[in-house]
C-alpha cells in the first residue's frame, strides 16, 4: 500500500461536500483528469447520502471513510453502523428505492457502479453496510495528455 | 446554493448556482415550488451552467418538479450542464422526460 487515509464524520448532509472533497484531494497523487476526480467525488457523495438517508434515517450516526492507494489503483471503503440493507441485490437495481415519497431517484448504487471500476456492497458487523469501490488510473496516459 | 429566476413572457428561466446534493435538496425543492406557485408560466428552463456538482439526489429533485409541472401540462427543460452534471443526467436517462436544450 502506497498511501492511505481515514476519516470519521457525523452522518449529517452538510458533511457530504467535505467528504467528497477530501477523497477527491487524496487521489490527486494518481494524476487524475478532472473527469476522474468528478467521478470519484460523485460516487463518494452517493455512498455518504445512503448512510445519512437510509442507514441512519437522518438520526445520529457515524460514517467511516477509508481510502488507500495501491500502485495506480484507488480503493475507497465507506462504512456505517445503521439499519443495513435487507436485500443488497435488489437495492443495486436502477430506480429501486425504499423512499419514493421523498423523491428519491433510486440511482445511487447505479451511479457508483458506473463511475467507478468496481463496487462491492457487504453487510457490516455488528450492523450496517460497507461499500467498497475502486478505480484504476492510467497514469501514463495522463502524463501523455499533459505534454 | 443560490437560485435565480427570470420570466420572459410566460417562459420561466431558472439558474441553479452551487452544488446540489442532499444538504441543499430541500432548499432547492421548496424554492422552485414557490417560484412555480407565484408565476404563471407555459414552460420552465433550468440553466445548470452554474451548477458545479450534482449527484442522484438532484435527479430526484428534478423528477419531482417534472411531475408537478406535468400535472399542469407545463414542459420542463434543462440547459448548459457542466460535463460532470451532464454525465449524471445522461446516466439516469432523465433527458427522455426533461430534454436538454441548447
Amino acid at each position: 500500500m502506497d498511501n492511505n487515509m481515514s476519516l470519521k464524520i457525523k452522518a449529517i448532509s452538510k458533511n457530504e461536500a467535505f467528504a467528497r472533497s477530501v477523497v477527491g484531494a487524496f487521489c490527486v497523487e494518481l494524476n487524475p483528469t478532472m473527469d476522474e476526480i468528478n467521478d470519484i467525488k460523485t460516487a463518494v457523495s452517493e455512498a455518504v447520502t445512503n448512510c445519512i438517508v437510509h442507514a441512519y434515517n437522518y438520526r445520529d450516526g457515524e460514517i467511516e471513510i477509508n481510502a488507500d492507494i495501491d500502485g495506480n489503483c484507488l480503493h475507497i471503503e465507506i462504512k456505517d453502523y445503521g439499519v443495513g440493507i435487507e436485500d443488497i441485490e435488489k437495492a443495486r437495481q436502477p430506480f429501486f428505492t425504499t423512499k419514493p415519497e421523498e423523491e428519491r431517484s433510486g440511482m445511487g448504487f447505479t451511479v457508483m457502479e458506473s463511475f467507478m471500476d468496481t463496487l462491492d456492497i457487504q453487510k457490516n458487523s455488528p450492523s450496517g453496510t460497507v461499500v467498497k469501490m475502486s478505480k484504476t488510473f492510467d497514469m501514463n496516459k495522463n502524463k501523455a495528455d499533459k505534454t | 446554493m443560490n437560485i435565480q429566476h427570470r420570466l420572459n413572457g410566460t417562459s420561466l428561466h431558472i439558474w441553479l448556482i452551487g452544488e446540489l446534493d442532499e444538504s441543499h435538496a430541500a432548499f432547492v425543492r421548496e424554492h422552485l415550488d414557490e417560484i412555480f406557485r407565484t408565476n404563471s408560466v407555459s414552460e420552465v428552463i433550468i440553466d445548470m451552467s452554474g451548477l458545479s456538482f450534482m449527484d442522484s439526489t438532484g435527479i430526484g429533485v428534478l423528477i419531482g418538479r417534472y411531475k408537478s409541472l406535468k400535472s399542469k401540462s407545463i414542459p420542463l427543460f434543462v440547459q448548459k450542464p457542466s460535463r460532470a452534471v451532464d454525465k449524471v443526467l445522461s446516466l439516469t436517462g432523465i433527458y427522455k422526460i426533461i430534454p436538454k436544450i441548447s
